[in-house]
């Protein structure tokens, strides 16, 4: 049996309205932490807990909160990470659409913890009607005396809004997301200065996911030490993975780090094997900038242990024949999915999602999805995949933000590991096997990995 | 729309409310913050985003008629041309892409007579590509004003588009 932190009531009927939110439990972290803990206390005992960032990058929490800068005088705000729009991941709208109380209740936590009386939730335009689900939910909140002035007379104060993108993945990045939150286009900033010395209007500014947010529910709850004991190592606590692609029950699963991957692809409780008996080609374990794994790296490392479901796990050898949790999420293909054509897709992705402030990633992102197109239409090259490689080297680590670097690795995990397959592409021209809207004109799947 | 004469544009008392309202979650002279959420507001009203539509926000908010330009043209929901009154939104990226959104596309664009980008003669539909929508496990999908289409079919396409075409109002406002 997998644990459950935050899906436990995700079935009750109602759970996201506030009276039955409340029924089953809902607010006591709240109430605990007003009544009986110091903000000071809070950030310990999320320090405790091990909790490590959701939205990708998995920093830990605690030490991130213990970062913000505490001038006098100057406020501070707390703002949730609600863009998701990475390829591959749809947890946090569930969350958020299931249980809006929840975010409602870790946002005060947290608000609490980094002394912040302003807190907002950036949530990407295309949600607009979780915006509005969770927008009823604040106006109950506000109805209970759960946000406002002194809350339940503690003398604390916290106003809470959610505030829409309108279309941009870039917007996920952090200092994007505050130049979108002072109505400005989505340009990351140059870091330093980080947002925790000056963030939302030059003022301290801590960023955390949803999912990242929700945790801290019961961390308040039972305690940072119980936390840290679910989980496996470094990987504390549970994990929201959003499971897509060629399988027979994609969603949305809560699990308990440490499970392995192959109990998570072929176990009946999670995403219940491979679609139509077909056999399993790669994998893309944490949304789409993450390296893909061919078939033969996913349930197991190169070290013929079994690969788990946590941080150190998926990302076991690296590059070379790793990967990332990322943001959870987790695309399967089957041996009728061509690679040529989802890393052009991607890379599509990419260039149309690059700011373009820096030329390596501007520029360099139009000209890998234009290779990887003639690539994938059978005008390529064979030097057309090495020089694929040089791009994807010379843009990572080359730019403001991240973007870069996340355009660049599935690049050259895609060459790294399919080579062949790019190679075919270009002898046989003809054959690409999804180049008619999936329709499979000839299996590869072992030739490419004989 | 027809006719934004600049006469025309001007939101009515309870949309004004709104802006009010969306304006005070933000400190004294941070209003700026409001811009995304309020250019919403406009194009959902106005149809789209026009020069007298913008320079309308831009007086609302006290700011720059260019600092509604920039964020208007650098975010992918906003439309700065005319479009059909209910946009189909299909989403192309990875995920949606294994599960035949190109496939899905096509029929689309041959049922309507349109291909992608374009608006039909009737001016009801728009069709539009877009990228991962975060709904990649229930794919393929479509969004339709705020309404997401999940898990779709040929004969789910059918319907829903019959029923836009006879009620075409995207679902924007107060809608759940
Ligand atoms: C291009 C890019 C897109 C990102 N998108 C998201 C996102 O949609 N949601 C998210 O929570 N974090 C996203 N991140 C990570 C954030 O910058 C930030 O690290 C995160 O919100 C911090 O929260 P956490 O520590 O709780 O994970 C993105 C980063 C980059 C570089
Ligand atoms: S890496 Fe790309 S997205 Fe990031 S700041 Fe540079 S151009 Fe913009
Ligand atoms: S890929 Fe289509 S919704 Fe994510």
């Amino acid at each position: 049996m997998s644990r459950k932190l935050l899906l436990n009531n995700v079935h009750v009927e109602g759970i996201h309205t506030y009276d039955v939110y409340r029924k089953n439990g809902g607010y006591a972290a709240v109430e605990k932490a007003l009544k009986s803990m110091t903000p000071e206390e809070v950030v310990e005992e999320v320090k405790k807990s091990g909790l490590r960032g959701r939205g990708g990058a998995g920093f830990p929490t605690g030490m991130k909160w213990s970062f913000i800068a505490k001038p006098e005088g100057v406020p501070r705000h707390f703002l949730c990470n609600a863009d998701e729009s990475e390829p591959g991941t749809f947890k946090d709208r569930y969350l958020m659409e299931k249980i809006p109380h929840l975010l409602i209740e870790g946002m005060i936590l947290s608000s609490f913890a980094l002394g912040c009386e302003q807190s907002y939730i950036y949530i990407r335009g295309e949600y607009m009607y979780v915006l509005r689900i969770l927008e009823k939910a604040i106006a109950e909140a506000y109805q209970n005396g759960w946000l406002g002035k002194n809350i339940k007379g503690s003398g604390f104060n916290l106003d809470l809004s959610v505030s829409p993108g309108a279309g941009a993945y870039i917007c996920g990045e952090e200092t994007a997301m505050i130049e979108s939150l002072e109505g400005k286009r989505g340009n990351p900033r140059m870091k330093p200065p980080f947002p925790a010395i000056q963030g939302l209007w030059q003022r301290p500014t801590v960023v955390n996911n949803v999912e990242t947010i929700c945790a801290v529910v019961p961390i308040v709850n039972e305690g940072g030490e119980a936390y840290a004991g679910v989980g496996i190592g470094r990987s504390a606590g549970t994990k929201l993975i959003s499971a897509g692609g060629n399988i027979n029950k994609p969603g949305v699963y809560e699990i308990e780090m440490g499970i392995t991957v192959e109990e998570f692809i072929y176990g009946d409780q999670y995403c219940g094997g491979i679609k139509n008996g077909k056999k399993l080609k790669a994998c893309v374990p944490g949304g789409s900038s993450v390296p893909i794994l061919p078939h033969y790296l996913v349930c197991k490392t190169a070290e013929g242990t079994d690969r788990l479901m946590s941080y150190e796990s998926l990302a076991e050898g690296g590059f070379a024949t790793g990967s990332m949790l990322g943001s959870g999420g987790f695309i399967v293909y089957d041996e009728d999915q061509c690679i040529v054509r989802n890393t052009w897709n991607f890379a599509r992705f990419y260039h149309h999602e690059s700011c373009g402030q820096c030329s390596p990633c501007r520029e360099g992102t139009g000209w890998m999805e234009k290779v990887l197109h003639r690539l994938e239409y059978g005008h390529g090259k064979i030097e057309d995949i090495d020089l694929l490689w040089d791009i994807q080297r010379k843009i990572e680590g080359n730019t403001i933000c991240p973007l870069g670097d996340a355009a660049a690795w599935p690049v050259a995990a895609a060459i790294r590991h399919f080579r062949e397959e790019f190679e075919w592409h270009v002898k046989e021209p003809n054959a690409c096997m999804t180049r008619n809207y999936g329709l499979v004109t000839e299996k590869i799947f072992e030739k490419v990995n004989a | 729309m027809e006719n934004q004469n600049i006469e025309n544009i001007q939101f009515p008392k309870d949309l004004l409310d709104e802006v009010q309202r969306i304006t005070s979650l933000f400190p004294e002279g941070k209003q700026k913050s409001a811009l995304i959420r309020v250019l919403h507001i406009a194009q959902a009203h106005f149809g789209y985003l026009s020069a007298p539509v913008m320079d309308y926000v831009a007086r609302l908010l006290l700011i720059q008629p260019i600092e509604v330009y920039e964020v208007a043209t650098f975010y992918s929901m906003y439309d700065t041309q005319p479009v059909g009154k209910v946009k189909l939104e299909v989403c192309r990226t990875g995920p949606c892409m294994i599960e035949g959104a190109e496939k899905l596309v096509s029929y689309i664009e041959n049922k309507l007579g349109i291909k992608d980008g374009e608006t039909t003669e009737d001016g009801i539909f728009t069709l539009k590509t877009v990228e991962c929508l975060g709904a990649c496990g229930y794919a393929p999908m479509l969004q339709a004003g705020e309404k997401f289409h999940e898990h779709l079919t040929e004969e789910k396409v059918d319907v829903l588009i019959e029923q836009y075409r006879l009620n075409p109002v995207a679902n924007y406002m107060g809608q759940e």
